[in-house]
């Protein structure tokens, strides 16, 4: 069976803040669909179906908000679902869409990824006590900083690797006029001088807390034909998911994170990612996941991640810039997250990243994860059209 | 992006009135746990002051809790056995600020401790130690809360250090 190529031709987001009181979660998701509809130049009308995800519903507690965003997202009398992958959801949704099109079940579809943190308090949703272990966890600070420190411990890093990601993303956030944190006087040591909320890890190496929304409208090969703008093309998108606890799990670097990679390098017939990819948007809500995922994603040898850091490798200015947009360091609704991570990797291969642009990048790795480091999904994009 | 009171005061009728941007609904949920033999058994030890574990009959790692089933091999897992009350720890952090709802002083030290035979950490809090001599590989062993001593790991007040020398990186590597 033979897959459509996929493209992306509409994105949208809204401006990420702590709190949008001026609107409703249907405002909010609408804005960012209105505003991938442009981007494309289609209307409510061109689009065949309706893929919306979101992190647990107990981060705002609202049970299944999909239900009345129907309206909101133009889905009325066609195909609506939701997706649910914790973390990485905004990577999935993503990919369910794509799946939908390159399978040629649908010719156009709104895909939608949101999170309205400011309606309830997602550390609480994330520390409700379990029976079976004794109730610890403080939010995902508290469940990541021990995956930290054993990264730290097992690759000897300096400590000031964290710090350097959290400046460099926060820096390059100042070029994206969407991003939630916009820290003009934010210096290194700065970051080193924040507190300790999870020792190793410290308030300015740490994601906010946003409200926010993403879109993305795919199509296949006629749609991309009469698109306006250059379109991103999907050269391969995989998912992974693996036990939360179970005997041997490497927490740091996770078994089923580096097969989704595997799986979408192959697929776009990269063989050396770290040469071949241009850009990459990696979900880093903590700073040191950066070099954790730099080896993860194979960029990196294991327990090299940070010397890439440290030779200033992925800043703007590297040879594999990460997170050129400011990355989940510099906003964080969790539900859109990964669909902004795999946004921001078309705006860049479109050549639509603004400020922010990677000059002449021509192929960008979106990556997401969720849970207790147990759900990937990734999708690699360029802006030529896959071979078949 | 354009504030409420912006908004209203383009909508005929509506100029100069208050915007409503937020209303509390309060919602509360209760779970009540099934824990299936596999943790009835291990709960019900606890008071003993007994941690029962599992063993897969296919890759014999031991799991603490057990959950009845091996998540690797996705077999039944009918042995058990018991562990000793000491063990490692993995990995940890200190937590400094507290999340709602969670009833621990902070800040306190959140800690995997590997059971001496087991091959997943337990979630545990370090005490009886300043926690700057806190460290990876370092031997611990359980303290029992003599007045919470029920079904519950709550039984298990924190782990405080030996005083053994730090264990061979190689015992626990592979086993955070």
């Amino acid at each position: 069976m033979s897959k459509q190529p996929v493209a992306v031709v509409g994105v949208g987001q809204t401006k990420h803040v702590a709190a949008r009181q001026d609107v409703s979660i249907a405002g909010l998701v609408r804005e960012a669909a209105v505003r991938a509809l442009a981007d494309a130049e289609l209307g409510w009308a061109d689009i065949d179906a309706v893929v919306v995800g979101k992190a647990p519903d107990f981060f705002e507690g609202v049970m299944m908000p999909e239900l009345y965003l129907a309206e909101a997202l133009g889905a009325v009398g066609k195909p609506m679902l939701r997706v649910h992958t914790a973390g990485s959801v905004g990577g999935s949704t993503a990919l369910v869409a794509a799946n939908l099109v390159a399978a040629g079940v649908h010719g156009t579809v709104l895909t939608v990824a949101f999170e309205k943190q400011s309606e309830s308090n997602a550390m609480w949703g994330l520390s409700l006590p379990v029976p079976f272990q004794q109730p610890l966890t403080a939010g995902a600070g508290g469940f990541f900083a021990p995956h930290v420190r054993a990264y730290m411990r097992r690759t000897g890093a300096p400590d000031a690797v964290g710090s350097m990601v959290a400046f460099k993303d926060r820096r390059n956030a100042l070029k994206n006029p969407y991003a939630h944190l916009h820290e003009h006087d934010l210096t290194l040591e700065r970051v080193q001088s924040s507190p300790m909320l999870w020792d190793p890890i410290r308030y300015s190496e740490t994601c906010p807390s946003s409200d926010g929304a993403c879109a993305l409208v795919l199509t296949g090969e006629r749609g991309a034909a009469r698109t306006p703008r250059p379109p991103a093309w999907v050269h391969g998108g995989a998912m992974r998911s693996e036990p939360t606890i179970f005997a041997g799990k490497d927490y740091v670097s996770p078994q089923a994170g580096r097969d989704c990679a595997a799986d979408v390098y192959r697929q776009a017939g990269v063989t050396d990612p770290r040469r071949q990819l241009d850009a990459v948007e990696m979900y880093v809500p903590f700073s040191w996941y950066e070099p954790m995922w730099l080896e993860n994603l194979g960029f990196a040898d294991q327990g090299e991640g940070w010397k890439l850091v440290e030779a200033g490798v992925t800043e703007m200015d590297g040879d594999l810039p990460v997170n050129p947009s400011g990355g989940v360091l510099s906003s964080n609704p969790i539900g859109a997250s990964g669909m902004i991570r795999f946004a921001e990797a078309a705006l860049q291969v479109r050549g639509l990243a603004g400020e922010h642009q990677i000059d002449g990048a021509r192929r960008a790795l979106g990556h997401a994860y969720g849970g207790g480091a147990q759900f990937f999904s990734m999708w690699l994009v360029g802006s030529d059209r896959p071979d078949r | 992006m354009t504030t409420a009171a912006e908004l209203l005061a383009g909508i005929p009728g509506l100029a100069g009135v208050e915007p409503v941007t937020r209303v509390t609904i309060p919602a509360r949920l209760e779970y009540t746990y099934s824990p299936g033999s596999a943790q009835t058994r291990f709960l019900t030890a606890l008071p003993q002051k007994r941690l029962l574990a599992e063993r897969c009959p296919q890759c014999t790692r031991v799991y603490v809790p057990p959950r009845g089933a091996c998540p690797t091999c996705g077999i039944a897992t009918p042995e058990q056995l018991e562990l000793p009350h000491t063990g490692t720890v993995t990995t940890f952090c200190i937590v400094n600020i507290a999340a709602k709802g969670l009833d621990v002083e902070v800040p306190y030290c959140y800690a995997y401790v590997l059971l001496d035979g087991a091959h997943v950490g337990l979630h545990a809090r370090i005490g009886d130690t300043p926690y700057a001599d806190v460290r990876i590989g370092q031997r611990v062993e359980a303290v029992w809360d003599e007045r919470r001593l029920g079904p519950s790991l709550a039984s298990i007040s924190h782990f405080r250090p030996t005083g053994e020398p730090d264990a061979d990186p190689e015992s626990y590597r592979r086993w955070m």
